[in-house]
């Protein structure tokens, strides 16, 4: 690889923007894609390796190409800045994910608690705009308070978020599950809600919880069994 | 969805120690058989200095992925390596857990 096409996968990798390295095997000449003078064949089979997020070997012709897909990371949204989103914010970044959270309550989203993560105090309607989740995008609400917590829902289920959890027992989950209800959600959208949040590893401490909260979201990423909600 | 997060960024610390003066060579998983550690797109940095970061197995062939880097960083000439316990013997090395991969390794250059 040359140090200039390092340079330019850096910076689509720094701008967060969605390249795929092509290799030709086994002499290795390389491009970087999409590029508008890629022949057809290869931008398509580059576009689908974003698509399905995974890397690997083509063949286009008679050649040989590897294609390195290269997404954005996974992003998570942790709605309310309190003592769980304190363990989670860093377990998540460790996994890879962007973490974002959100907590218009100024005294508990500070960047002291939560040293270098993106803080937003705006309300969680607005947050959640600013924060625009997609297919690679996980939402956990953890503030209890159906204020901060419902708006952030209601944006999540209008999204194409591969996650949505919240914190809650699970009378306070029927509850809200009411008034989202009301908010016009309806049973299929609300069904992908995962409340009470997390894989049930009998989770007591802050830290623990967020890692019951976290096996849950790979879980539901890679497609695991135990990812897959019981019948209600 | 089967992006990995690596546990160090490659990439950076590849263009880092280019910057910093030294020979680097990268090595990439292309395909992977079986019950192989690292999916296709791990990777790992290796310099002339013998600095490695990043992976390519569960640490099975990384010396011999090694050496191939820098035959390549003399040469100049990229590689495609085979890896497996089925067949192959060329190498002394394989995976003890029976899975195979192929390696690319080309100079930073």
């Amino acid at each position: 690889m040359t140090p200039a096409l390092l340079a330019a996968l850096q910076a689509a990798r720094a701008e967060k923007r969605p390249v795929v390295l092509a290799t030709r095997l086994p002499d290795g000449a390389q491009s970087l894609l999409p590029d508008p003078a890629a022949p057809a064949p290869l931008a398509e089979a580059a576009a689908r390796a974003l698509r399905d997020d995974v890397s690997g070997p083509v063949i286009l012709g008679e050649e040989n190409w590897f294609l390195h897909a290269y997404n954005p990371p996974p992003r998570l949204a942790i709605v309310g800045a309190v003592h769980i989103a304190q363990a989670l914010a860093p377990m998540a970044a460790g996994l890879g994910f962007g973490v974002t959270v959100i907590d218009p309550r100024g005294a508990f989203a500070t960047s002291e608690r939560f040293p270098g993560v993106t803080i937003t105090t705006a309300w969680p309607d607005e947050a959640m705009d600013a924060f625009a989740p997609d297919t690679r995008s996980a939402i956990v609400t953890l503030t209890h308070d159906p204020k901060l917590d419902d708006p952030a829902l209601d944006a999540a289920l209008r999204s194409q978020a591969f996650y949505i959890g919240a914190l809650g027992s699970r009378k306070t989950h029927a509850a809200r599950l009411k008034r989202l209800r009301a908010l016009g959600h309806d049973e299929a959208g609300l069904a992908r809600i995962h409340g009470p949040v997390g894989l049930d590893i009998e989770a007591v401490s802050a830290p623990e919880i967020a890692l019951s909260i976290l096996a849950e979201i790979v879980a539901v990423r890679r497609g695991a069994a135990m990812g897959q909600k019981a019948a209600a | 969805m089967n992006q990995i997060e690596q546990v160090e960024d490659v990439l950076a610390i590849a263009e880092a120690w280019r910057a910093a003066g030294e020979t680097v060579a990268l090595a990439t998983v292309t395909e992977t058989w079986g019950s192989s550690p690292r999916p296709a797109g791990s990777q790992m940095a290796i310099t002339a200095s013998g600095r490695m970061a990043g992976s390519v197995s569960g640490g099975c062939i990384e010396g011999a992925v090694a050496e191939a880097a820098r035959e390549t960083m003399t040469s100049g000439v990229p590689r495609l390596l085979d890896f497996g316990v089925t067949h192959e013997r060329a190498w002394e090395v394989g995976l003890a857990c029976g899975g195979k991969v192929k390696v690319f390794v080309e100079a930073l250059a």
